[in-house]
């Protein structure tokens, strides 16, 4: 059996990753040459570590899957990047910022990772400005700073409602700078579908040219998965199309193990779902949470006239409406964390007093902001964000409040990696979203993109090195390997069994369905019933699409039907594990709310006597029964308390 | 709602391409136009059952007008027919009941059609290779509030960024011209102290490669500015021929000095 060793070094808190980085080892540059990395996925934390891979001399090789690494789905990120830069002298440091991520994790995160994490995160800031990302800035021409959930300070840089876009942009210019000069070769439309292990160590991956549909295979010294999420398997979230979770899933079925699957982010302010042809989720980015307030009609009379049009809620007086996040959590009011926030609002919701035609969505109220701030600063600090929501909504929020509801976001669970960010293969790394490193069972607002420029232009650099550092008599691999051959025979198999089954339902159709079971039993309330219901619902509709689906086109042509199958196929087994993983735990903390843990008053009841470890998932083989291992977490340097935002 | 579709369908880069029509019945108004997209390739499944069909191929990604995947040509419009919006932005409310519409790939030498609607822009990423970065290497910089920059620069150079390298410029340019798209990176770095370094070596070397990968001159129609759902400014191609003239005068003093540009 596996060993999890979390490999953290020894030391007080705030040394160890001086400590690591004083004794790693590390690879001369002559001998940097010789060494080649695959880094698959060109999101902040792919294209991070690869431009910084190929600065430091390595021989690397990206596959991005779309026509440019800009396309990459961190280009969505709207609200902003956390730093304990303390600008604006408002007590930050690297000690309260590494605290408020841990506490926001509801204590399921390991204390070393989120403390360099910490660390490093100034460097990025730094890093972001060097490369010409434009920060808002004060009239001082310093930088300016905004608040996000969770945290009592501002410490959030942001560019307009588009940082994502930036800081993307920033390491994608990196990136293209060492393309440009040859030591990065980058193949795009790269879909990767396995991971070739020799001799217990990842030596490769297999791709399919999404152009041409040929098999690609690629060798090198290691390979780092920068892949993002897997909150697609919802069918709707906030992702954007291509994310998927079939990389880590395919590194899964090779043996890196899984963690903390059930640990999902449900967003609280999205824009609600208005119909059955919906693709996908649009995020209101939290930052609207600093102006913006929450709130549901007081009566539920009044709740059911708006929902059937008879009353506008500009037409309801203070008196009537219950701004209930300021009610229940006076200290921190509108910008509880997130996992707060979405609970809050599909109680009000489920007891009644939600509203729009569906009543599944809750108002977000600008006109306090707008009387006391103007509607141009307003307009300059969210005008992009106004703008989507009138797009799609067809109504105007700076005169009528928006509508919000919770919806899947973000997957704080992932490929398990050790302090050195290595999975339990040899050789492979995963790096950003991808792995569960550092959120435990929720996320704080503005700490993903810290974390995947963390892991990419920080971390990486110096474990990888590490892991190299003995590699370098190790000659380069041929793709003739017989590890190859069989990789590439195996997914050749998936490819022809799901284009000859020829059944009558569209891929589509079978993910729509998964994401209804996902999300009724494995969403934002979850109980051991339902969950248990989900686990076999799930195993049926996977044996149906094994069955019935119907994959068009061909496979040596542009083919997003196959595409689409390809990550279904994955999704069919990861929810599955999900739902395991949520019904083995328990607790409830973070994210992950089991009905039967509560207080009397609605509150998560976390376990910390039984579950303070992470969920381990081994794969045991096609329709096998996963084992799970356990990580305990030891928290040395903080005590462990109960989350409280009310005062 | 009801449509009439008239889609450009080819098979691959090399084959010859046709207009195909589609009828399409009940699209609700809140749709977009890349799930009316899906239903229509949902419908083509479902209703060729046993024949060898084909979906209609276009790319996209975020779906909310930021990752410049999308690139439809609808009506003789990059992006269709309102303004600032890339098309996975534009919902079916904006078109009548009972419309035709016609639905291109995007058209120029230097982006070629991969399949149907879907073009190959890997000459934008080739040009920002040529030069379109601070030539910076991770660690080693100064702290982010040591350089000051005017909230005007800052604020200027963040519009300029804001260009989501769609290709709806080129698409739009009678001589599918990039120069929308490189002088809004030229100006972003421009603009900013960090950028400023290398501003004269970056223009040269973007233009020269824009240049050499087929796109055409710019013959100030601002065709450009008009379709580009980002409403990334010409100024930007102002500020851009600026700095290319500048720079060659300067950089062929220094060269005349024997300096060279290295
Ligand atoms: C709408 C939205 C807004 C957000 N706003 C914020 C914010 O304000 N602040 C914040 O901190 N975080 C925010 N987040 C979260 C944050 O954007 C992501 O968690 C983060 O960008 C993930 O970065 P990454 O590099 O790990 O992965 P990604 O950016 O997801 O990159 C991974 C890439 O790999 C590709 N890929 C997947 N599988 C394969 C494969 N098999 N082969 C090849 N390529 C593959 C994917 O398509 C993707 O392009 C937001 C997220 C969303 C959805
Ligand atoms: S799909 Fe991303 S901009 Fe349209």
């Amino acid at each position: 059996m596996t060993q999890l060793n979390s490999k953290i070094p020894q030391g007080p808190l705030a040394e160890k990753w001086t400590s690591y980085k004083t004794h790693q080892k590390l690879v001369n540059p002559a001998n940097k040459r010789k060494l080649d990395i695959i880094v698959v996925g060109t999101g902040l934390a792919g294209a991070a570590a690869a431009a910084s891979f190929g600065e430091m001399g390595f021989n690397v090789k990206v596959l991005c899957i779309s026509d440019s690494p800009r396309r990459a789905h961190s280009i969505a990120a709207q609200g902003g990047i956390n730093a304990a830069k303390n600008y604006p002298n408002d007590g930050d440091s690297v000690y309260r910022l590494f605290y408020d991520t841990i506490k926001g994790g509801d204590y399921r995160a390991r204390e070393a990772n989120v403390y360099r994490l910490a660390e490093v995160a100034n460097s990025i800031i730094d890093q972001c400005v060097a490369q010409g990302v434009p920060f808002a800035r004060e009239y001082s021409g310093y930088l300016d700073n905004r608040s996000f959930g969770g945290a009592q300070v501002s410490r959030t840089f942001y560019a307009r409602g588009q940082t994502g876009q930036q800081l993307l942009l920033g390491a994608y210019s990196a990136l293209s700078k060492e393309i440009g000069r040859g030591h990065v070769e980058l193949f795009h439309r790269r879909e990767m579908l396995d991971v070739v292990i020799i001799d217990g160590r990842a030596r490769g991956v297999i791709a399919r040219n999404l152009v041409t549909g040929e098999l690609e295979r690629y060798a090198a010294h290691a390979v780092v998965l920068a892949t993002g999420g897997y909150g697609n398997v919802y069918f709707l979230s906030t992702n954007a199309m291509n994310s998927n979770g079939s990389a880590a899933w395919r590194a899964h079925r090779k043996g890196a193990m899984f963690a903390n699957p059930a640990f999902v982010q449900i967003h609280p302010t999205c824009i609600p779902v208005h119909g059955d042809y919906q693709s996908k989720l649009t995020l209101m980015s939290e930052s609207l949470r600093n102006d913006g307030r929450i709130w549901v009609p007081k009566k539920k009379e009044d709740a059911e006239k708006i929902r059937k049009g008879q009353l506008k809620p500009t037409q309801l007086g203070e008196e009537d409406r219950d701004y209930y996040l300021e009610r229940r959590y006076p200290a921190f009011g509108n910008l509880v964390p997130r996992d707060v926030a979405s609970r809050a609002a599909k109680e009000r919701c489920d007891a009644g007093f939600g509203v729009g035609t569906t009543g599944l969505a809750v108002y977000l109220d600008f006109a306090d902001a707008i009387k006391r701030l103007g509607k141009h600063v307003i307009e300059a600090r969210y005008g992009n964000l106004f703008q989507m929501y009138e797009k799609i909504v067809d109504d105007n929020p700076y005169e009528m409040p928006m509508m919000i509801y919770p919806a899947v976001h973000y997957t704080m669970g992932g490929l398990w990696v050790d302090y050195e960010l290595q999975t339990t293969i040899p050789g492979l790394f995963a790096a950003g979203e991808a792995n569960f490193s550092d959120h435990g069972a929720n996320r704080l607002g503005a700490s993903a993109l810290m974390q995947g420029l963390a892991d990419g232009y920080f971390v990486l650099p110096y474990t990888i090195q590490n892991y190299l550092g003995d590699q370098i008599s190790v000659a380069r691999f041929k793709t003739t390997a017989p590890e190859f051959d069989e990789a590439e025979k195996n997914i050749r198999g998936q490819i022809d069994r799901l284009m000859g089954i020829n059944g009558k339902r569209s891929v589509d159709s079978f993910h729509r369905q998964l994401g209804h079971i996902m999300w009724d039993m494995v969403g934002m309330g979850r109980n051991a019933e339902g969950l248990k219901k989900a686990v076999t619902a799930i195993q049926e509709l996977r044996k149906e699409f094994w069955k019935d689906v119907k994959v068009t086109g061909k496979k040596d042509n542009v083919n997003n039907e196959l595409e689409k199958a390809l990550r279904l196929m994955d999704f069919l087994e990861l929810g599955e594990l999900m739902a395991r993983d949520a019904l083995h735990r328990e607790e409830s903390c973070g994210g992950h709310f089991r009905e039967e843990h509560q207080t009397q008053d609605g509150e998560a009841k976390r376990n910390d006597d039984d579950f303070k470890y992470v969920g381990v998932w081994e794969y045991k083989g096609e329709n096998q029964e996963p084992t799970m291992h356990v990580e305990p977490l030891n928290y040395e340097f903080i005590e462990v308390k109960t989350r409280n935002y009310k005062e | 709602m009801k449509f009439t579709l008239k889609i450009w369908r080819q098979e691959n880069a090399k084959a010859q391409g046709r207009f195909e029509t589609y009828q399409l019945d009940n699209i609700s108004a809140d749709c977009s136009f890349l799930e009316m997209l899906d239903i229509l390739n949902e419908k083509l499944v479902n209703d060729n059952i046993s024949l060898p069909v084909d979906t209609i191929t276009f790319d996209h990604d975020c779906r909310e007008g930021i990752c410049g995947m999308c690139s439809l040509y609808i009506n003789g419009r990059p992006h269709g027919p309102e303004q600032g919006t890339t098309v996975c932005q534009l919902h079916m409310r904006r078109f009548n009941d009972g419309d035709t519409i016609t639905i291109e790939p995007w058209r120029a030498k230097a982006f070629p059609v991969i399949k149907d609607l879907m073009v190959d822009r890997n000459a934008f990423d080739k040009i920002i290779q040529a030069g379109g970065f601070v030539s910076v290497s991770t660690g080693g910089v100064p702290d982010a509030n040591a350089i000051p920059v005017r909230k005007e620069d800052a604020d200027l150079a963040m519009d300029a960024a804001a260009c989501i390298g769609c290709g709806a410029c080129v698409a739009a340019c009678k001589n599918a011209s990039a120069m929308l798209f490189v002088s809004a990176k030229v100006s972003q770095f421009a603009l900013l102290p960090q950028g400023k370094i290398e501003a004269k070596e970056r223009v040269q070397a973007m233009v020269a490669k824009m240049d050499e990968l087929g796109f055409g001159n710019c013959t100030n129609t601002y065709a450009c500015e008009a379709e580009c759902p980002k409403n990334i400014s010409v100024e930007n191609i102002a500020r851009m021929n600026r700095e290319f003239f500048f720079s060659k005068l300067t950089l062929a003093k220094r060269e005349s000095n024997g300096g060279g540009v290295g």
